[in-house]
């Protein structure tokens, strides 16, 4: 009993939010990746993407709720989120015309896209605090649990109760459509084929006809997608602010380094890795002893191997790690 | 040659103006800012402009030297010495001892054998670690916590901080350029990116190292005081004969005294880059970034002089870092931003022109001077602006509030600006 006590104390504290968290920097590593992969560089501005999208969604949410729509159990945002998207889609396809086009023609080196993506990166930032200021911002509605800790115990009888937020439910839901959707995209559609093709080998693609500004427009569409719904999920599981957006930067980073920057699935694994690490090193494991363990070993301290300031450590030396003795990423990036 | 003189003067100009206009204090304040930002950009144009190397840590290391500027200048505090600190030192040696063991293993052991033990290590060293250290430190902590709860520093006059914040940085550039050089260029960027969070993220919490964001006031100064200087018939005597308040003036010469001593500072600097760079080691620099294969080709080690320069660079932004922490006269971690001020400086290089020593100041100053002052104008735009509207119109109300964040936007719009139309900057790199 009090071993399944523990198995659901930390299935409620570690197991479900770092599955959730997971999702969301999986979805945010898998727009870095497929950017890198086309264009060949580490866009900084994907974090700002995610927040300008959920910055749009949640305006668009308080359009909805004011008008009195609502999505029954679920968050209004999810149907405001494809317009969210759109949204996103616009400002990436504008930004790329505008900003990267330019250096693409010039065949500037990857650095200099870098650079220009902090300037890109910046604009952004100024336009979200713009248009919905810097401060915190809840919007989630609907159902607040799929099941509530009070009903887990009555149905189980257990002293520990296992709680699902809906925002919960809807991020792993969601990130296994979406993923799903993206790699059917990639491995069975004709323009999915001919991103890999130029991904893989720029110049034979551009010999076999495959026109390379489709190849860059759609890249740019499904990473402002991407980074949309990953946005809107993390602000609807926690909250938005636009700073933290910027703080996700590095475990995404991190994320799509290690999986291998250019290899999707290197990148939904990335996120899993990061978020449970992350999560894992982080957790107070106090509790969970005190129930395996008889009373009088029972620790009086946290059993916490790090405080949760220094959750960015974690990733980054999963990074050092991954660079130090496999600098491609656990899946061999560079190519879709 | 003319031409970068005219745009030094320019610069002086607007300065003067400020001072003119607004106040001397106001200009002198910013005088100086623009002084450290110049050195600063300097560090970051011999890691960018030499070699190409991307440093998007900035703020980390100026971090470190301010912490120097902390442990070099503040008296010691024995009492949490005597509570804690033998216990500190001793889990230091400790800490010493698991790195050299993990080191020996990676170089001495082979296949399985060798990860594993370095895992083991790792963990028991860990653990032995919080072990010794844990009560070491909430002993620190609860001594006094309200005026210190750390350890207190040397003692030492701040200066010396300027070199041992500069060995801070070259030291956390040392250990990340091992990682992350010879292997993609965005993956330092993004290294770098990832050491700067951590070391803020150490200041800011490990409270008996400098009171994390308790902060540390009243730093000893290298220059006197105002009110010393209030009290001297002199000042007294050169307030009256120019006509300022005595407070005005005794902040002007407070001012002007650490202008001083950074222009000193920047111009050593400048002569120590321009002689490197006008020697073999500077154009081998410029070759291997112009042409790393070719380069590698002629014999030249890549990664070694990669390294070399990115420590170099990393430790002239740690030296102004000490410096900036110097002039705060505290140190407040919580002020460090990381992607925010690290873009800033980025901006300084871009526009003097990446690759010009001179071009990297002229940067610093142009830069740092409408950083400052594009506040009031931009609040004076927008009023002007919406000047036509109600008094409590809510898009002017919106536009006003938002006048502050702008303030980054423009930054990155120049930024994209000068690299589209003119990416050789003000000053082009010869």
């Amino acid at each position: 009993m009090d071993l399944l006590n523990a198995l659901v104390l930390l299935a409620n504290f570690m197991l479900v939010p770092a599955l959730t968290y997971g999702c969301q920097l999986a979805l945010g590593a898998l727009g870095v990746t497929l950017i890198y992969s086309i264009l060949r560089f580490s866009n900084f501005a994907h974090g700002e993407t995610m927040a300008f999208g959920t910055a749009a969604t949640i305006l668009l949410t308080w359009w909805l709720q004011s008008m009195g729509v609502s999505f029954g159990p679920l968050p209004t945002a999810l149907i405001a989120m494809p317009f969210g998207a759109l949204a996103a889609v616009l400002l990436l396809l504008a930004s790329d015309r505008v900003v990267y086009r330019f250096h693409r023609r010039q065949r500037a080196t990857p650095v200099l896209l870098l650079i220009a993506s902090l300037g890109v990166m910046f604009f952004y930032n100024g336009l979200i605090r713009f248009i919905i200021g810097p401060d915190d911002r809840i919007f989630t509605d609907g159902a607040r649990f799929i099941v509530s800790a009070r009903e887990f115990k009555a149905m189980t009888g257990l002293s520990q109760g296992l709680a699902i937020k809906t925002t919960q439910g809807i991020t792993v839901l969601m990130t296994v459509i979406l993923v799903a959707a993206l790699f059917w995209f990639l491995t069975y559609t004709r323009t999915g084929k001919s991103m890999r093709a130029y991904s893989d080998n720029r110049d034979l693609a551009l010999l076999s006809g495959i026109n390379p500004d489709t190849v860059v427009r759609v890249a740019w569409i499904l990473t402002a997608i991407l980074a949309t719904v990953a946005g809107v999920l993390y602000g609807l599981d926690k909250s938005f602010k636009p700073f933290t957006y910027l703080q996700i930067l590095l475990p995404i980073f991190a994320a799509a380094i290690v999986g291998g920057l250019g290899s999707p699935l290197g990148a939904v694994a990335g996120g899993f890795i990061i978020a449970f690490s992350e999560v894992a090193v982080t957790f107070a494991y106090k509790r969970v002893i005190g129930y395996i363990v008889p009373p009088e070993w029972a620790p009086d301290t946290l059993v916490q191997f790090l405080s949760t300031d220094y959750k960015f450590a974690v990733s980054f030396t999963i990074l050092v790690i991954v660079l130090l003795i496999r600098p491609t990423g656990i899946f061999r990036g560079q190519t879709l | 040659m003319m031409r970068n003189i005219g745009l030094f003067a320019v610069m002086a100009g607007l300065i003067a103006l400020v001072g003119f206009i607004q106040s001397w204090s106001l200009a002198l304040a910013i005088l100086n800012l623009c002084l450290i930002s110049a050195v600063m950009s300097l560090g970051v144009n011999i890691q960018w402009g030499y070699a190409g190397l991307l440093n998007v840590g900035v703020m980390g290391f100026a971090a470190l030297g301010g912490l120097a500027a902390v442990l070099v200048s503040m008296p010691p505090v024995t009492e949490a010495w005597s509570n804690g600190g033998g216990r500190l030192l001793l889990a230091a040696a400790w800490f010493a001892l698991v790195v050299v063991a993990v080191l020996f293993a990676r170089s001495r052991l082979r296949g399985a054998i060798r990860s594993w033990s370095i895992v083991l290590l790792i963990a028991v060293g860990y653990f032995v670690l919080r072990h010794v250290a844990d009560p070491a430190v909430a002993a620190i902590e609860s001594t006094n916590p309200a005026s210190t709860g750390y350890l207190g520093g040397l003692g030492a006059p701040i200066m010396f901080s300027w070199l041992l914040g500069g060995v801070f940085a070259a030291g956390a550039a040392w250990l990340i350029g091992k990682v992350a050089l010879g292997l993609r260029s965005d993956y330092l960027a993004i290294a770098t990116l990832g050491i700067s969070e951590i070391v803020i993220a150490v200041i800011k919490n490990e409270d008996w190292l400098a009171r994390g964001v308790k902060n540390v006031a009243g730093l000893p100064r290298p220059v006197p005081y105002e009110v010393e200087l209030q009290q001297a018939p002199w000042v007294q005597d050169w307030a009256q004969s120019t006509g300022m308040s005595l407070i005005e003036m005794s902040s002007v010469i407070v001012k002007l005294s650490y202008a001083g001593l950074f222009v000193v500072v920047l111009l050593a600097l400048i002569w120590l880059c321009e002689t490197a760079l006008r020697s073999p080691w500077g154009r081998m620099l410029r070759a291997i970034r112009d042409n790393e294969t070719a380069a590698a080709a002629m014999g030249k080690d890549v990664k070694a002089r990669h390294l070399q320069v990115f420590v170099l660079g990393s430790a002239v932004i740690g030296i102004a870092g000490a410096m900036l922490t110097t002039l705060d006269g505290q140190f407040t971690p919580g002020s460090y931003q990381p992607l925010r001020f690290t873009f800033l400086i980025w901006v300084m290089v871009i526009v003097g022109g990446s690759g010009n020593n001179w071009g990297a100041v002229l940067g610093g100053f142009v830069v740092w001077f409408f950083w400052v002052e594009a506040e009031p104008l931009g609040l004076w735009l927008m009023e002007l602006i919406t000047s036509g509207m109600a008094e409590d119109n809510a898009l002017r109300l919106h536009l006003i509030e938002s006048a502050a964040h702008m303030r980054l936007m423009t930054m990155g719009v120049v930024l994209l600006l000068v690299l589209r139309f003119s990416p050789r900057g003000l000053i082009p790199e010869r």
